[in-house]
């Protein structure tokens, strides 16, 4: 590509054509404000906050949007840019509650970042308050119109991210606002609970429904046995939560904070991740070999869960029966860990601690009490986690190290990579290739399927029979296969979808912001961590083999069906808490 | 074969003075009078005369009528249409009864009609009579005679600016389209008149429809698109009816549709109506809203003529501008030329409203003065009062005051005093009225319309009404004006699009000519001054 | 209310007409009075476009409306060359006659009043539209004794 030079405040610089004057200027080390801008959407040049001035332009532009021309002068800092950025800036705190306290986000808010860096001391607007009501009707996400800035990320993200469009604008105007059609609570719309706008949200006026006070109450009641379990993809984010570089793994410091914050049991859900690839590649098995419903959709993403009962509900027969890991745990918790140990299960307080927002919804749901109470009784993110830490004065990074419980949190590294995109498909195909093969798999790093691309395929010879797989991550991306399946043109057998841009790493429960960046930086620490096991493929898995031989019996077998399959249901997409 | 035609001017300002329930009557009566063979009753666009009432012209006597009221039907019936004689109480005595000969006529003694040259003259609901006036003539001669390159030549050089406010060079935004490789490219007719005060889309629309279609027909060759739209108002019923007849009369007629007059070349036009929104006649909002969106801007660039509609080349001409292309290519780059001044060639039609004696709907050379305007072609202000502001431009206009009454109105000179053609529109507002209650007013209307996808636009509009309102409901002080005349500014550099960088103008142009006004506002805000009823 | 089915049949009108959404929610509203929650409901699944996406363009332009409005729209023209001719006043007195405030309707549900941009009949300054008529050179009074028509007769002459 061809380069070009451009002067920023008298910083000469040369970019390649086509680069915007916010990337331009980051180059020059030059930190220009955003709000609306994200890395994962396209600009939309609303805020008007990253405005820049050109020399010769009568207008200035905003850099979040504005490409170099050869020969351009910029100027980040006049009189001019500065007054009007704080204009800009006055008018959104102007219709911005102010109550910052009181907020989520309080301390990893942008605008409160913006106002600070811009040294916003009073504001010449009064406050008029923005429409729309609180909507606390989900069982994930909490949505407080009266925070919005208007920066549109959450809509662009449900829309070009997920292909879902649960929300977007209403009205024109000073009153424009973002809310669901009609103002029906989001959890009446087909939001699949991904909490995508979550994490792009530059303010509190999106966030999960937190569970932490539930949780804070078993934890202080002396009659529950408080065991909790966490994801793979929170071993490698909640130290962002504590000023560290993405990336920065502190699983034992973590397994060492649960213990102080009292949870009787800290266990790991990449014990049921194992788990589930025994029982999902027994189905896949099964599948190849009786003719079933091909090809086989995985099925640990609630949120892709969600999105396929409500927008493919016709194809509900390809995925997979097994339930997720979280709900697998939940219902051996109650089952063969209470039996196991003498505790009464009613006792038990099952606890998850999850990179996502789905997963609260799915813990909700009314088929998951197969231990005949509700397997998992809370559900806290990453997130969440972090704010209880905080609140007893653990600082993560300096806690001690500590190793997870026996039996539930024993693991191997193919559990661990069930936190990225591709990771459920290569730790299957692990297992698959040498139950089927019976022959050790050479090289147990299968790179055809990991990456950041939205749609990977792969293709593996197991003993003569080819198995074609793919692997998506995003629902956009996963609607492009389904669509593919539902046109009769896709030739897959096993498919891995993820509703997360990046998979679990870059959840909606995760540490905010993200971007592709951190996700990248999220994933690496995952593939170090899987490298660092002994075991890597979950068939190895010790603990497994013996809940196989003490409990449950054969895989795919008849108590394995009752506590660790489910069902799904076709759901509207417009009345969607009823069935259509 | 009908000895007498009776014109009825059918134009939306005469239907609010009630021409609708006169034509009926007057078909009645003639049917009653047993006259249906000898007298035709048409229809036409305006007539140029537009608050004088409901206005009828009978030919061959070219006797004009205005005023017209329900009771005065049969006797126009019954003494001019059978008895021959003149009902003289209700004669139009400026018009003289050449009146064909518009040029001449001291209403229109300072007119030029080049984009007016037909409407109220034919029939626009027929394709006849807009041929018999040399009508489709400059399409048949470019589809036999001339390149599109040649077309585009002919444009570019006539130095034709366009007309629908921004005044960018037509020829050069067609050559943008043209150089663009596609399979798919697009005209479309700006007929999203919205700015307050302007109608004169709608007149031409409804007057002379086939003019606008013939100008997209050129502009479609010149550019090698295949497909245009009109996109109109959709308060504007009668404009969308008319243009959908002329569409399908030029469909009957080979003009449009495939392989026209067997030159291989294709192109068609379709009528797309706005849903009320002020905002639609930017032009990529426009587009969004063809698409079936929200009608709110994109990002430029890439401007239309790169990536337009549905992400293909697209050209965005106002209804002015492509109902002059025929003429220009008929008559040539130099006779448009001679028209106007150097900086703006060609004529502009003004539609002349506010305070005036003689509102309406002019076509002028450029380099006319304001005085002119008001004095001469408007008569002047009504009940002697006096001049106190111009708005020209519509709504988003910069603001003339007395200084100004002998400038000559081009663009370079309007520039030197921070105002512009605009959509011509001209308001004027005699010295009855407050300044203060007359810039909140113009503010309210950009709260209206802002689409609300800009910081800037969506809350500067809503809080310059709240600032203004405290000004005039007597609770301001000297700390929002500055705050109005700070914010103003910042929305003028720095919103999103024209409407919220265009709104702060007469806001500002208001604040340099009247800031006394203001201040007084806020100094004594308990004695308002008086409002005119 | 007209059957929901006369929806599919609206959409279907439009197959050949690319991005037809604007046209298809006119002749709705038309048929429907106003843009319900189930007759969007069933725009949406008859088009496949989003219901957000289908709300967010019903609710931008003012012509349409997902609220019922009363049997008459008065459409009242304040913009700048109404306002100095005495649109003020004449609004005022509208607003004192129907005694509703714009945005609103009547008690009976036989007139809703509504601001709308400049009509683009400035020439007979002050307007309004009642439905889909016009009325110019309105006074005070005027505008009152049209509406007295319209509510004794259901219509009136100009």
């Amino acid at each position: 590509m061809k380069s070009i030079s451009v002067t920023i405040d008298g910083t000469r610089i040369t970019v390649p054509e086509g680069t915007t004057v916010l990337d331009a200027a980051k180059k020059a080390q030059i930190k220009i404000p955003t709000l609306c801008y994200h890395p994962d959407l396209p600009p939309v040049s609303a805020c008007r906050l990253c405005v820049v001035e050109i020399a010769g332009d009568r207008l200035l532009r905003t850099a979040c949007s504005w490409q170099c021309r050869d020969g351009m002068e910029i100027s980040t800092k006049s009189a001019l840019v500065r007054d009007s950025r704080k204009m800009a800036l006055e008018l959104l705190l102007s219709r911005h509650p102010m109550k910052c306290t009181e907020c989520v986000r309080n301390g990893s808010c942008e605008l409160q970042d913006v106002a600070d860096l811009l040294g916003i001391r009073e504001n010449p607007f009064e406050y008029r308050e923005r429409k729309g009501e609180l909507d606390l009707s989900s069982a994930s996400i909490v949505r407080d119109p009266s925070k919005c800035i208007l920066c549109r990320r959450c809509i662009q993200t449900c829309e070009m991210v997920q292909s879902v469009s649960a929300i977007g604008l209403e009205g024109r105007g000073y009153d424009v606002w973002v809310d669901t059609p009609f103002g029906k609570g989001i959890a009446d719309t087909p939001c699949v609970s991904c909490g995508q706008c979550i994490d792009r949200c530059p303010v509190g006026a999106l966030y999960e429904t937190s569970h932490v006070d539930r949780v804070w109450r078993a934890l202080d009641n002396p009659q529950k046995h408080v065991v909790i379990q966490t994801a793979p993809a929170v071993r490698v984010a909640i130290s962002e939560e504590f000023g560290l570089e993405p990336g920065k793994l502190t699983t034992k410091q973590m397994v060492a904070g649960l213990k102080r914050l009292g949870f009787d049991r800290v266990f790991d859900t990449n014990f049921t991740a194992d788990l589930t690839i025994i029982e999902e590649g027994h189905e896949l098995l099964g599948r190849l070999k009786k003719g079933g419903k091909l090809p086989m959709l995985t099925s640990c993403s609630p949120g892709w869960i969600n999105f396929i009962e409500h927008f493919f509900p016709e194809l509900l027969p390809h995925v997979s029966s097994c339930k997720s890991p979280q709900q697998m745990f939940g219902a051996l918790a109650k089952t063969y860990y209470a039996q196991k140990f003498g505790i009464d299960p009613k006792d038990v307080f099952s606890v998850s601690m999850m990179p996502c927002t789905a997963k609260k919804y799915e813990a909700d749901r009314p088929e998951m009490n197969a231990s005949g109470y509700q397997d998992v009784d809370a559900v806290l993110t990453t997130r969440e986690v972090a704010v209880m830490m905080k609140q007893i004065g653990i600082d993560l990074p300096n806690m001690h190290e500590e190793e997870y419980d026996d039996p539930l949190g024993v693991s191997t590294g193919a559990a661990v990579i069930f936190g990225n995109t591709g990771g459920v498909m290569e730790a299957a195909l692990r297992t698959v290739y040498e139950v089927v093969t019976e022959k050790p798999l050479d090289d147990i790093e299968i790179t055809a399927v990991r990456g950041m691309e939205g749609i990977r395929e792969a293709e593996i010879d197991l003993a003569g029979t080819k198995v074609k797989a793919a692997v998506a991550n995003g629902l956009y991306n996963a609607r492009q296969l389904l669509d593919k399946i539902v046109a009769g043109t896709a030739d897959y057998h096993f498919i891995e979808i993820m509703a997360c841009p990046g998979g679990c790493i870059g959840g909606g429960g995760q540490p905010i912001p993200t971007s592709q960046e951190i996700r990248a930086k999220r994933t690496e620490a995952i593939y170090t961590e899987d490298r660092a096991y002994e075991l890597r493929k979950s068939h190895e898995n010790p603990a497994v083999q013996l809940l196989y031989k003490e409990f449950l019996g054969e895989p795919n077998g008849h108590k394995a069906h009752e506590l660790l399959h489910t069902h799904y249901t076709a759901k509207s997409q417009y009345q969607p808490d009823s069935a259509a | 074969m009908h000895r007498i035609h009776v014109i009825i001017a059918m134009d939306p300002h005469t239907i609010a003075q009630g021409a609708r329930s006169i034509k009926d009557a007057l078909v009645k009566n003639i049917d009653l009078a047993g006259l249906n063979q000898d007298v035709r009753v048409v229809e036409t666009g305006s007539l140029g005369i537009y608050n004088k009432g409901v206005v009828l012209v009978v030919f061959p006597d070219g006797i004009y009528y205005t005023g017209v009221k329900l009771e005065d039907v049969s006797e126009i019936v019954s003494e001019h249409l059978v008895k021959g004689r003149v009902v003289t109480r209700l004669r139009y005595s400026e018009i003289p009864e050449e009146s064909r000969a518009e040029e001449k006529a001291p209403r229109f003694g300072k007119q030029v009609r080049v984009v007016l040259k037909n409407a109220g003259m034919i029939d626009p609901e027929s394709i006849e009579e807009y041929i018999a006036q040399d009508g489709y003539e400059a399409f048949g001669k470019a589809l036999t005679e001339l390149t599109p390159k040649d077309v585009l030549k002919i444009v570019t050089d006539s130095g034709m600016l366009g007309r629908g406010g921004a005044f960018f060079p037509t020829g050069m935004k067609w050559g943008f389209a043209a150089r663009e490789k596609s399979d798919e490219k697009y005209i479309i007719c700006n007929a999203d008149e919205g700015e307050p005060g302007t109608f004169k889309d709608r007149l031409i629309l409804e007057g002379d429809p086939h003019a606008v279609l013939e100008g997209m027909c050129l502009a479609g060759y010149a550019i090698g698109a295949h497909m245009g739209y009109v996109y109109i108002r959709g308060e504007y019923h009668m404009s969308i009816a008319r243009v959908r007849r002329a569409i399908e009369q030029a469909k009957k007629q080979g003009l449009l549709g495939k392989n026209i007059f067997g030159s291989g070349f294709d192109f068609d036009i379709q009528v797309r109506e706005g849903a009320g929104a002020y905002i639609c006649g930017e032009e990529t909002a426009l587009i969004e809203s063809i698409e079936g969106k929200r009608g709110e801007p994109r990002d430029k660039p890439p401007f239309p003529p790169s990536v337009g509609l549905w992400g293909k080349p697209t050209i965005v001409n106002n209804v002015e501008t492509l109902a002059t292309v025929p003429q220009i290519l008929l008559k040539g780059g130099d006779w448009y030329k001679s028209l106007g001044t150097e900086s703006t060639p060609g004529t502009k039609v003004f539609t002349l409203v506010g305070n005036i004696n003689n509102p309406g709907l002019i076509e002028v050379p450029l380099g006319i003065t304001l005085r002119e305007i008001i004095y001469d072609i408007g008569q002047g202000i009504p009940n002697g009062r006096g001049f106190k502001l111009a708005q020209l431009g519509g709504t988003t206009g910069g603001i003339l005051t007395s200084e100004h009454l002998d400038l000559p109105l081009d663009i370079i000179n309007l520039r030197s005093v921070e105002a512009g053609l605009g959509s011509g529109a001209m308001l004027v507002v005699d010295d009855t009225h407050n300044v203060v209650e007359l810039v909140q007013n113009f503010a309210e209307f950009f709260n209206h319309e802002s689409c609300g996808k800009c910081t800037l636009c969506r809350e500067g509009t809503g809080r310059l009404v709240e600032l203004l309102h405290k000004l005039t409901s007597g609770c301001g002080s000297e700390k929002d004006i500055d705050l109005i005349e700070r914010l103003a500014g910042h929305m003028m550099k720095s919103a999103f699009c024209g409407l919220g960088q265009a709104a702060p103008v007469p806001i500002l142009g208001c604040l340099r000519y009247f800031r006394d006004d203001f201040i007084a506002m806020a100094q004594q805000n308990q004695q308002r001054v008086p409002v005119s009823a | 209310m007209s059957d929901l089915n006369r929806i599919d049949q609206i959409v279907a009108g439009y197959q050949s007409t690319q991005s037809p959404l604007i046209y298809i929610l006119k002749d709705v509203q038309k048929e429907f009075g106003h843009l319900s929650e189930p007759v969007l409901t069933r725009v949406a699944e008859a088009t496949r476009i989003p219901l957000s996406e289908i709300y967010g363009v019903a609710t931008f332009y003012s012509l349409f409306t997902t609220k019922p409005k009363g049997q008459h729209i008065v459409r009242c023209c304040n913009n700048a060359p109404c306002w100095v001719n005495g649109s003020k006043d004449v609004l005022e007195k509208i607003k004192e006659y129907l005694e509703i405030e714009t945005g609103e309707t009547t008690e009976d549900g036989s007139f809703t009043l509504e601001f709308t941009s400049c009509l683009g009949l400035c020439a007979v300054a002050p307007v309004m539209m009642v439905d889909e008529q016009v009325y110019g050179n309105l006074t005070p009074e005027k505008a009152v004794a049209i509406l007295r028509d319209f509510k004794t007769k259901g219509s009136a002459n100009a």
